[in-house]
């Protein structure tokens, strides 16, 4: 029975945000001295249950017991106070404070109006060393490595109230194997002492490795709470895109592989390009004339291998062909000249000028190709805004709206415009339908097709696998920050590449 | 009425309607206060007034707030401003010298000469913010400190006089009008060619509205960034130009005292956002007009003319607190309330 | 060999501190060795006695940027209390034991006025200061356009008061004002939550926040505080100069600033500390001093050294956080392998 004392428990709680059923009646049980995965695609309901755990949000309805009692944190501070603790991917910690004075800033012992530093410097060793970490708690924390620190985060997230509830938010994103294996030493042994942690990660891998149990969630919903070692990889992620496999195959129908001239040469071809961290070294060829898309699971590495693509980060290994000529130090700008577009990912953050106009977020690519002094006439660029205005139907009641008035999926046909009017030959699309409606989504999936027409190269990013499926020729599948595996032609359907997705277990 | 509602949301977003109606304001206050002060007249060939003095005495202001409403677009700000007026002023002085009714050098050469320097500090301060990542308020900081000894060594530490009437026409001569207004016009209208005939202009918005997106949209940050900077240093070039040439003289202690501040001030009065991204430069030439008109105000009613400082603080204030969404917010949650209390 | 050993023991963020006090004690033995009189203990306590308004203010400044934020109304401020001490004092005749007081309280109220707006408006915290200093230095001169001079018998007697000290040396009253200013600012910073708190918040504010730190009292603080010290500090200027004026410490902000700077502190935040800060000013009071002392040395060279040690200290910090940023293995390996070793 004490084996699997519960200490959290969520009872049917529901969140809704103007429009989106964040939650709908999810109950979640955590126990105490387990490890308890939460898995979930974008839109999963995933960060809004963690938000409601932690207080940054408060559930519309439902209860929420820790250690049997009712609770409802107000805030991240109040959950900490009540015993649940957060730690997060970026340390929410002083880099410029000592060790020591991280774990204890805030409750340092007072002595004759004294700060007692010895104090805590004694006190923060021992709960270090209950870890197995010997560090020198008085050396300043931004010298110490990442996953150093994310120790010393926890250290302090479960000695602040004695925390019963650990929350590690994807913590294992910015670390290499080795720090992985030496956080997991960490967590097995909180385990041992009774901890409850959940555990939130996009690395399939390492959900297998230490979790106990896994919770899946997919739109909101609960779709239910699994034993690890009783749930197949391919199952877990079926559950997490939210299909049973037996349905897919029914659904997959065979596609015809494009009939290439074999003496075609790519547009863009890569070697082993990759960069530590983001995505690991990969090759791939891109030809005119297709779809081809990027698939794999939040975290899998898509947009980082885009983003290497278009020159937005920089990669520290491999090469780039364009047109078969070497291409270094490839920048956005050089991109562009080369004719690569990128619609990133993120449109609020790196799409959009809030405060510029429709006509100057069009013009602002194609402007920046030609320089600074080729300056597009006004007239021409009302042509082009309107131009594009009306091809894509963007909804706006004149070219000189701020592009903020706009909605969301029209805000996105004005980047996709702004690109379009550069004339790429291969445009990359980061998931370009995300959190619009269905109708705009239709039209920019037949608007990849009709591009294709054109002859041009078309990199298509989605979560959405059926999306991706339906418009693309050939599929590079990603995993875990790596290249699993390309899929062509009858093998582009969600069956083989949710198989591919699934994999083996390369990770140690 | 929906369209006039539109139309006003619009006038007033960037904040130029309030600035326009202080001026308003501050004009309507002055036929009560001093009378004459709409008074023309000509008087050999020149035209004279209250109205001509305030346009006169704000010409370097207004070219300042050119500079100024550039680096302040790219989310920046210069400090070292009125330093750079202080060496630019130095450099034209030693360069004329001091015969009587004569130039060591060719004018032309003179102008060159100073606009390039102001221009080269410029330019410092814009590899230090663009290249070297130094926060502007530092980075300018530098040149802030060091500026006004390096004109003082430039004139020897002496307040340099100048005895050469085509000098002097470039700050104080009149064509009808004060010659510096012509500088004015000149600049701005560069300024305008610059910005809205080229990307530039366009540019400069991308990066300060979201200079993510710029990045995403092959716009080079840092090359935008330096050239507002130099920019900025030519502009404070051209202003210690006119202000040495008005005096007839170089001060390295006092050229350009405070003018730094100002300029800010008239870009915020401008609408242009402190933080970056759409600016304005009508907006800008209307804030330097409003505090040069508040200047000779105060002069004219005869209120001690540093008293000018409470005043543009409480303006610094008020106008910093309307660009605040805290404090908009804040009153807003107490405005609604106010009304149902008095239902 | 031995000093790249002994660097590495060293953490790499006292550097600049360390350089900063090994360049005052080079600076001072060269200038002894060189010119006759200067290592004597009189001409360092000199030193301490024409400082001590500045090092007071810097103290508070201190904390300001060590929290990341900036404030450049400290000149104003001093000018306006040593005024406000001068007006109640010589024009209403109030007793020192009531003015003194209430100028201090006057200091705080300013202080925590901008540092609301900053707070709590999120106006940039150089604008709020600005109006800060425009309106101090306003009020000024609505108290008087002219210097009034203080005959108060116990200002007198403070400002003449000599406290012997060994080597036939004196200090005045105000260096004891400013140790114990100094001995505040350490025990703040150092031995109280406060001071954490002010650490924490310039280290990285988000993650304060989320620790559950109170940010916005501890910014509130943190310009109360140095209002407070530029209220200090102008109540020993007067005592210094024994008369207010409207014009009087002008431009000592950014002195300040850049005497906080090269005594170690980032203006980026979270790095700093007041004996640093100390330091920082004697070395602007010992370049004064050479070039006093040199006589052949002109005047303007104080602000240009002053400047180009402020941009070699700003590009050391930004030298070593890249260093820190760019090759994280270099840190990684002796905790590493402590950890190792012990395991």
């Amino acid at each position: 029975m004490s084996e699997s004392r519960s200490i959290l428990e969520t009872r049917a709680i529901s969140k809704t945000f103007p429009g989106v059923n964040a939650l709908s009646g999810v109950n979640f049980t955590l126990n105490a001295g387990e490890i308890h995965a939460v898995m979930g695609e974008n839109g999963a309901g995933k960060s809004t249950l963690i938000k409601v755990l932690t207080g940054a949000e408060q559930p519309d309805s439902g209860e929420m017991l820790l250690a049997g009692k009712r609770i409802q944190p107000k805030s991240p501070h109040h959950a900490q106070e009540l015993g649940i603790s957060t730690v997060y991917q970026e340390v929410n910690l002083c880099p410029n404070l000592s060790v020591a004075e991280n774990m204890f800033i805030g409750r340092e012992t007072i002595k004759f109006g004294f700060i007692n530093a010895k104090a805590s410097v004694i006190r923060a060793r021992e709960i270090l060393q209950r870890m197995n970490i010997s560090i020198d708690v008085t050396r300043q924390l931004d010298s110490y490595s990442v996953s150093i620190q994310q120790m010393v985060a926890i250290a302090r997230a479960i000695s602040v109230s004695q925390a019963q509830v650990l929350i590690l938010d994807e913590p294992t994103s910015s670390l290499d194997r080795i720090e992985v294996q030496k956080l997991f030493e960490v967590m097995r042994q909180l385990k041992a002492h009774g901890q409850g942690i959940i555990f939130i990660t996009h690395f399939i891998d390492q959900v297998y490795e230490i979790s106990d149990r896994i919770t899946v969630l997919h739109h909101g919903e609960l779709v239910g709470t699994y034993t690890t070692a009783d749930l197949s990889r391919i199952s877990l992620v079926t559950k997490m895109i939210g299909k049973e496999l037996t349905d897919l195959e029914n659904l997959s129908k065979a596609k015809e592989a494009i009939q290439r001239d074999p003496a075609e040469q790519p547009f863009m071809q890569v070697e082993q390009l990759g960069r530590k961290g983001s995505i690991q070294p990969f090759n791939l060829d891109i030809y005119k004339g297709e779809v081809l898309g990027f698939a794999g699971l939040l975290g899998s590495g898509r947009s980082e291998a885009a983003s290497l693509l278009f020159g937005i980060d920089s990669p520290d290994s491999g090469s780039i062909r364009i047109d078969q000529k070497e291409v270094k130090h490839l920048s956005p700008l050089k991109a562009i000249l080369h004719g690569i577009s990128l619609c990133p990912e993120n449109r609020k953050t790196d799409g959009i000028f809030q405060e510029l106009t429709v006509r100057e977020n069009i013009i602002v690519g194609l402007q920046s190709s030609l320089g600074w002094f080729k300056f597009i006439p006004l007239k021409q660029q009302y042509e082009i805004a309107e131009k594009y205005i009306k091809l894509l139907r963007i909804s706006t009641p004149s070219p000189d709206q701020l592009i903020r008035n706009l909605s969301g999926g029209n805000q996105q046909k004005v980047i996709l415009a702004r690109w379009l009017a550069t004339d790429p030959r291969l445009l990359i699309l980061d998931e370009p339908t995300r959190g619009i409606d269905i109708g705009t989504k239709t039209e920019i999936q037949k608007m990849l097709l009709d591009l294709v027409e054109e002859d041009k190269a078309v990199v298509f990013i989605s979560s959405e696998l059926e999306e991706v499926v339906r418009c693309s020729s050939r599929v590079m599948v990603l995993r875990d920050q790596q290249k699993v595996g390309e899929l062509a032609g009858k093998h582009v359907n969600e069956a083989e590449i949710m198989q591919t997705i699934a994999g083996g277990a390369e990770y140690a | 009425m929906l369209k006039v509602g539109v139309a006003w949301r619009k006038i007033s977003a960037n904040g130029i309607i309030y600035s326009t109606l202080a001026l308003l304001a501050l004009l309507a206050f002055n036929i009560f206060a001093s009378p004459g002060f709409f008074n023309l007249e000509m008087k050999e060939g020149h035209l004279y007034g209250s109205l001509i003095d305030i346009l006169r005495n704000g010409a370097p202001l207004m070219v300042l707030a050119v500079g100024m409403t550039l680096v302040i677009a790219t989310g920046g700000i210069d400090l070292s401003v009125g330093p750079v007026i202080a060496i630019s002023a130095a450099v034209a002085t030693s360069m004329i010298g001091k015969n009587m009714g004569a130039s060591n050098l060719p004018l032309p050469l003179v102008i060159l000469g100073a606009l390039a320097v102001a221009s080269l500090c410029g330019f410092w301060n814009g590899i230090l913010v663009s290249r070297i990542g130094i926060a502007p308020i530092v980075a300018t900081l530098i040149l802030y400190v060091a500026g006004r000894g390096i004109a003082q060594m430039i004139t020897d530490g002496q307040i340099v006089r100048v005895f050469y009437d085509p000098y002097y026409f470039i700050g104080g001569g009149y064509l009808l009008i004060p010659f510096s207004l012509f500088v004015v016009a000149g600049v701005y209208l560069a300024a305008w060619l610059f910005t809205r005939r080229t990307a530039f202009g366009m540019f400069l918005e991308s990066v300060g509205v979201n200079p993510n997106a710029a990045r995403f949209s092959g716009i080079s940050e840092k090359n935008i960034k330096l050239v507002a900077y130099t920019i900025s240093g030519l502009c404070a070039g051209v202003a210690g130009i006119l202000i040495s040439s008005n005096l007839k003289s170089a001060d390295g202690n006092n050229a350009g005292l405070w003018y730094e501040l100002d300029a800010i001030l008239s870009v915020a009065l401008g609408g242009t956002p402190l933080t970056g991204g759409r600016f304005s430069l009508p907006g800008s030439f209307l804030g330097a007009l409003i505090i040069q008109t508040l200047t000779t105000t105060i002069y004219s009613v005869g209120v001690p003319p540093q008293v000018v400082m409470l005043v543009k603080a409480i303006v610094v204030i008020l106008v910093s607190l309307l660009q605040s969404n805290n404090f908009r917010q804040s009153i807003a949650a107490r405005f609604p309330s106010r009304k149902g209390a008095a239902r | 060999m031995m000093l790249p050993g002994l660097l590495k023991r060293i953490d790499r963020k006292f550097l600049p501190l360390i350089v900063t006090i090994l360049m005052f004690v080079v600076a001072f033995a060269a200038a002894s060795l060189k010119y006759k009189g200067f290592g004597t203990p009189q001409v360092f306590y000199n030193m301490l006695i024409d400082n001590s308004f500045i090092i007071i203010s810097a103290v508070g400044v201190t904390f300001v940027l060590i929290s990341g934020y900036v404030d450049l109304s400290m000149g104003a401020m001093i000018a306006f209390i040593s005024m406000v001490s001068a007006a109640l004092t010589e024009k209403l005749g109030w007793s020192p034991l009531t003015t003194i007081p209430f100028v201090l309280l006057l200091g705080m109220v300013m202080g925590a006025g901008m540092g609301y707006m900053v707070t709590y408006y999120k106006v940039p915290p150089f604008i709020a200061t600005l109006a800060g200093m425009f309106l101090a230095r306003g009020a000024c001169f609505v108290i008087s356009t002219e210097a009034i001079n203080i005959n108060n018998p116990f200002y007198r007697s403070v400002a003449l008061y000599q406290i012997p000290m060994p080597g036939h040396a004196f200090i005045s009253i105000n260096v004891v004002i400013m140790v114990v200013m100094v001995l505040l600012g350490i025990y703040l910073g150092h031995y109280t939550r406060f001071g954490r708190n002010v650490y924490a918040v310039g280290g990285n504010e988000q993650s304060a926040l989320l620790m559950g730190l109170p940010v916005n009292r501890t910014k509130m603080l943190v310009y109360t505080f140095n209002g407070f010290c530029s209220a200090v500090a102008g109540v020993v200027y007067s005592f210094y100069m024994l008369s207010g004026y409207g014009l009087n410490a002008n431009g000592f902000e950014l002195d300040i600033i850049s005497s906080v700077v090269i005594g170690g502190t980032l203006l980026t935040g979270g790095v700093g500390y007041v004996v640093g800060t100390v330091f920082g000013v004697l070395i602007q009071g010992i370049i004064q001093n050479i070039i006093t002392f040199d006589g052949s040395l002109n005047s303007w060279w104080t602000r240009i050294v002053v400047g180009l040690l402020t941009l070699f200290f700003i590009v050391m910090q930004r030298a070593l956080s890249s260093i820190k940023t760019s090759s994280p293995a270099v840190n990684e390996t002796p905790p590493a392998n402590r950890s190792a070793e012990s395991t």
